[in-house]
């Protein structure tokens, strides 16, 4: 049986944790039920309706107060919109409120540009004292959760609509990659959705020969700088993935690192600095943006 | 500490208040005019109607206040160290390298709840940890100072809509209403009239006083709360009290006093420099 089997959503997740713990609250921004946790605990359940810069400083008041809030929102609004109440009532203020961000990247595909996040990691990952983590997968996320509910300070977790990715048990560790694949002719690093497609790209480059490292890089910040040294160190090549704007995100941050070492060449696949205007599903909005498997093997192979 | 401190002793306070943000306006260009209008509520909050333990400033027993508009910082700190909470003579240090009095209120200043400088943040926080209490059925109360300028960031609004809809009536917000931003006069900028009816209709307890009668602006954040309802006290002020030579203009917000005009301000309060 593979461990996809046993995979709790977060909201099973967030369920266990507000049992063992009378502090935890989720409070959200008109989204309806937070499932199970708010039919058990329907005082811990706040919506505070379409009020996203009201949403963090609710957060960062029940913080104030030792209460353990999880903010459940979508990624462009909850991120965007009340950047400047996450940095400073949030990260500045030292609060330990984690996000729950949902419709992340493209996966809001044809309703538009308004509900893409492609901005997210850039944005969380500039503010002091953040800790930004996109799980590759639900089993990731599960983790994921747990692990942000015992770190002190305020988390971002960037959840996506995920295809299962791990299939044996591991430990999660904020801030420590993890390789899923070996390999030194390149190296993947992928976050988030793209280290399904980092998967699916190794397979298709084994086949010409290429054996590509995959990491899956679940925290953006911490960034494991360490694995990145050692990938450019061993294979020459890395390509980043992330379904994300190229600029500020992973490729940054990894590329931050190269720069730093002088270590190896890389290629970003990300959102080339656009809006994706076209109307279209989410995996053809992510075929015509390249952020795929393909636009990760077209990547390498530009690198070879 | 008396328990409940005589008024006479409350407008003593603030005039101590007043005493020490003019003596720093006299050495820095600073934001002068929003800490004097302030100064009677602060001085009313924090000399008899807040719960606080200056040996034991973050106990849970606390009731709180939200500076949010930030830029009145040095009435909060004259307040918080008349209080006892750190020496008065250390406020010299104000924005002096290494001090801990930042030109808006930080974590540093024992006392200090929220650090805040943008403006429309303090109320939904203050929404925030009213919550906190309620869920867990504790006494504390929660006050938020704003600016009346702070209220034309729409943030402010979406925590005026919450409020009522939580039952926040341990949840006290206080419109220093003094008529100036940073710029000008608040109702040629953007206009907030009718202000009273605006929080109204947003389902507050609405009390209007004059936020230099010490009497009233006390009887205003004493008075027993509506069940479930947050209130608002709109206390009309004037930007610059107690300064005679920026009372009620522009300049108030922002400036330095010559050490004349500092001198004839403190005559006025009856205060010998």
């Amino acid at each position: 049986m593979s461990i996809q089997d046993n995979v709790k959503s977060f909201f099973e997740v967030l369920l266990e944790l507000g049992e063992a713990d009378p502090n935890v609250f989720v409070i959200s921004q008109d989204m309806g039920s937070v499932g199970p946790f708010a039919q058990r605990f329907p005082d811990r359940a706040i919506d505070v309706g379409i009020t996203e810069q009201n949403l963090v400083g609710v957060a960062a008041g029940l913080a104030i107060r030792g209460k353990l809030p999880f903010i459940y929102g979508m990624a462009p609004f909850v991120t965007m919109r009340a950047f400047e109440q996450i940095r400073t009532d949030l990260a500045y203020n030292g609060r330990n409120v984690k996000i729950l961000a949902v419709f992340t990247g493209l996966a809001a595909g044809a309703w538009g540009a308004t509900h893409h996040a492609l901005e997210d990691i850039a944005l969380m990952r500039a503010i002091p004292g953040m800790t930004v983590i996109a799980p590759a997968d639900m089993h990731e996320t599960e983790r994921a959760v747990r692990a942000a509910a015992a770190h002190p300070g305020p988390v971002y977790l960037r959840l996506g609509a995920f295809l299962p990715v791990h299939e044996q048990e591991y430990d999660f560790e904020i801030g420590r990659a993890i390789t899923l694949r070996k390999g030194t002719d390149a190296a993947i690093i992928a976050t988030g959705n793209m280290v399904w497609a980092a998967l699916q790209a190794r397979e298709s480059l084994q086949q010409r020969g290429v054996a590509a490292r995959v990491i899956d890089m679940h925290t953006v910040k911490p960034l494991d700088a360490e694995a990145v040294r050692k990938a450019a160190a061993e294979t020459g090549r890395l390509v980043t993935a992330e379904e994300h704007s190229v600029i500020g995100g992973l490729g940054s941050a990894v590329a931050e690192v190269l720069a730093e070492t002088g270590a190896g060449r890389l290629a970003r696949v990300g959102v080339r600095d656009v809006f994706c205007t076209e109307v279209a599903s989410y995996p053809e909005l992510c075929a015509m943006h390249g952020v795929t498997a393909e636009g990760i093997e077209r990547a390498i192979l530009s690198l070879l | 500490m008396l328990e409940k401190p005589p008024i006479s002793d409350l407008q003593q306070e603030a005039l101590d208040i007043r005493r020490h943000v003019i003596g720093l306006a006299a050495e820095h260009l600073c934001h002068v005019g929003g800490a004097l209008s302030a100064a009677d509520i602060l001085a009313a909050l924090y000399f008899r109607v807040m719960r606080i333990d200056p040996a034991a400033p973050a106990s849970p027993d606390r009731d709180y206040l939200i500076l949010s508009k930030g830029h009145g910082v040095l009435a909060l700190y004259a307040a918080l160290a008349g209080r006892g909470l750190f020496p008065v003579e250390t406020l010299a240090s104000f924005e002096q390298t290494g001090s801990m009095f930042a030109g808006h209120p930080t974590l540093k200043v024992p006392g200090v709840e929220v650090a805040t400088g943008s403006l429309g943040h303090g109320l939904p926080v203050g929404v925030g940890i009213a919550l906190a209490l309620k869920t867990d059925g504790d006494p504390n109360r929660v006050f938020v100072l704003m600016g009346d300028g702070e209220l034309q960031e729409g943030s402010v609004w979406e925590a005026a809509m919450a409020a009522p809809r939580l039952r926040l009536d341990n949840l006290v917000a206080i419109v220093d209403r003094n008529r100036f931003q940073a710029f000008g006069a608040v109702e040629e900028i953007m206009p907030l009239e009718p202000l009273a009816d605006k929080w109204r209709s947003f389902r507050w307890d609405v009390v209007e006083v004059d936020g230099h009668d010490m009497s009233r602006v006390v009887e205003a954040l004493e008075r027993s709360p509506a069940k479930d309802v947050p209130r608002v006290i709109i206390a009309s002020t004037v930007k610059g009290k107690g300064a005679p030579c920026i009372e009620d203009t522009p300049r108030a917000h922002f400036t330095k006093l010559t050490p004349e005009e500092a001198e004839e301000a403190l005559r006025a309060l009856g205060v010998t420099a």
